[in-house]
């Protein structure tokens, strides 16, 4: 145990180290020795070495997922893929319809995103998923009206890793002609994805979820049937007009290889992973109020969320101050307020507080994850001895009962 | 977040953790509550000659709200009741040294020491 470097780093949702094989590929595109060419510069053969990169990168996203290269524009992140799917589809079909359909646990890149468009006169449904984290289809199908233009829904979950049924979702937009957008930022290389299957319209994904650099994510636009979008951003008429700006090669290459290395480990990255995530819940599943916070099977392999009731996160995430996971608990950001994903699931207040994030990804270690389990169960183990609740709960009090004196 | 030293000595080695046996002498405020992510238990016992001689607590909170309630176990020993209560959530903040977003768990644990000392006092009217 002794041999474990410290801080362990499970946080692999949140972003994941460059791989090597990547760095090294960035790195020919930046220097006076390497492809720093513009990829827009057709008169010379430094734009002609750059755009061949460039091509090749769009090449390597689309066979991940089995999509036309013509399908896939650059954005700088998911972030601004979510925008420019929603945004651009929104006030593209506006003439169509007013009403968006969304989930309440989608990445704020969404929400505020649709926030925006009801300021602007647009109608957006907030659907409540089930206590698992997935929705119903039905009750999409019911929100859904004449006025529906547009639904986005998440692949995976950021929070909870649920996998969502997107193939389901779509077999019914399509034969709606709704437009269908999926954020794919934390699905991309951890779950297949086959656009030639789907019927996704639209789909955001991210480069440094999957071993590469940050500020550089993909937007996939459908070709047949076409799906059109008015560009969020002026310029130069970059990729064909939908996103104005110069290519940053060197950011691009970096995606277009981890998407490569992505389509040939996703297999074997996927059993390990899924080993090391199982092997953590079973040392913790067994302590008494230990709750798992979303589906466990319809769930991406490396993500573990977790409450321990009767201890506050915050104070768990200060106990574990050797592992890098994030908290439920938004204590450590200035607001009070529990994640909003699980209380969409229905969680009470206490359970939301009491949640941690474990995110394992392609360096993470048997050793690291033993060294984790002995870590989290002695600071639950303190950190309840110090709880009033967890007396409270041993003497068979109902919390819920309790008058308490908040603020 | 970075935390003081202080905070961090008393999230790491609490103070004054734990429970008194109640009875007529005893003083138990409880102040917070879980959907907040604080709740904080605060128990004092009495001597006769009117002291604090004894205090305890449990919170369910942040490690800031963890060390608020510790830290006030240590203040309110060898105390009267009226000196106890002159205990201001500014003196916690300040010997914490809280950050701003913290500045409520200082709150709470001055809430703290108020309800156990109203708790006493209605015992012994």
């Amino acid at each position: 145990m002794s041999s474990v470097k410290l801080p362990i780093y499970l946080d692999y949702s949140a972003t994941t180290p460059i791989d090597e094989r990547v760095a090294a590929k960035m790195a020919e595109y930046l220097t006076v020795e390497g492809q720093f060419g513009n990829p827009a510069s057709r008169s010379h053969e430094f734009g002609w070495k750059a755009e061949q990169a460039v091509d090749l990168a769009r090449q390597q996203v689309a066979d991940l997922i089995h999509a036309d290269p013509r399908e896939i524009v650059w954005t700088s992140g998911a972030t601004e893929s979510d925008n420019l799917a929603i945004k651009g589809a929104a006030h593209f079909y506006r003439k169509k319809g007013n009403h968006i359909i969304t989930v309440k646990t989608e990445h704020k890149a969404v929400l505020d995103t649709c926030r925006q468009l009801e300021r602007e006169g647009f109608e957006v449904t907030y659907l409540e998923p089930e206590n698992n984290g997935l929705i119903d289809i039905d009750k999409l199908k019911a929100a859904t009206t004449d006025d529906t233009i547009l639904i986005s829904v998440m692949h995976v979950n950021n929070e909870i890793g649920v996998i969502q049924d997107i193939a389901a979702i779509g077999e019914f937009a399509r034969d709606r002609k709704i437009i269908f957008h999926v954020d794919a930022a934390q699905s991309a290389g951890k779950v297949e994805i086959d656009m030639e299957a789907l019927k996704v319209d639209l789909m955001s994904f991210s480069a440094h979820k999957i071993y590469g650099p940050k500020g550089i994510g993909a937007l996939y636009v459908r070709r047949k049937p076409r799906v059109r979008l008015e560009a969020q951003m002026h310029g130069g008429g970059h990729e064909r007009g939908l996103r104005s700006g110069t290519l940053a090669t060197h950011q691009i290459v970096g995606m277009g290889e981890a998407f490569r290395i992505a389509g040939e480990e996703m297999a074997s990255d996927n059993d390990r992973i899924r080993m090391l995530r199982d092997r953590l819940y079973n040392g913790l599943k067994n302590d008494e109020e230990v709750y798992i916070n979303g589906d466990y099977e319809h769930r991406t392999s490396g993500n573990l969320n977790i409450s321990f009731n009767y201890v506050e996160g915050e104070s768990l995430i200060m106990a574990l101050r050797d592992l890098a996971v994030s908290s439920g608990s938004a204590c450590t950001s200035a607001s009070l307020e529990p994640s909003y994903v699980l209380r969409a699931l229905g969680r009470n207040d206490e359970l939301a507080h009491s949640s941690i994030r474990f995110t394992i990804g392609r360096f993470t270690t048997v050793e690291e994850i033993d060294y984790t389990i002995d870590l989290v169960r002695k600071a639950v183990e303190k950190l309840r001895a110090l709880s009033p609740l967890w007396d409270m709960y041993k003497d068979g009090i109902d919390l819920n009962s309790v008058e308490w004196v908040a603020h | 977040m970075a935390y003081s030293e202080k905070v961090l000595d008393h999230y790491e080695n609490p103070r004054n953790v734990g429970v008194i046996d109640d009875d007529q002498s005893v003083g138990t405020g409880m102040v917070g509550a879980p959907a907040c992510g604080d709740v904080m238990k605060l128990q004092i016992k009495v001597g006769d000659n009117g002291i604090i001689e004894d205090a305890k607590f449990k919170t369910y909170g942040c490690g800031s709200a963890i060390a608020s309630s510790s830290l006030v176990t240590e203040w309110v020993k060898g105390k009267s009741l009226d000196e106890a209560s002159e205990i201001k959530n500014t003196h916690i903040a300040e010997e914490l040294s809280l950050p701003p977003v913290k500045i409520h768990c200082s709150v709470l644990a001055e809430d703290a020491i108020a309800a156990a000392i109203e708790n006493y006092k209605q015992k012994n009217q």
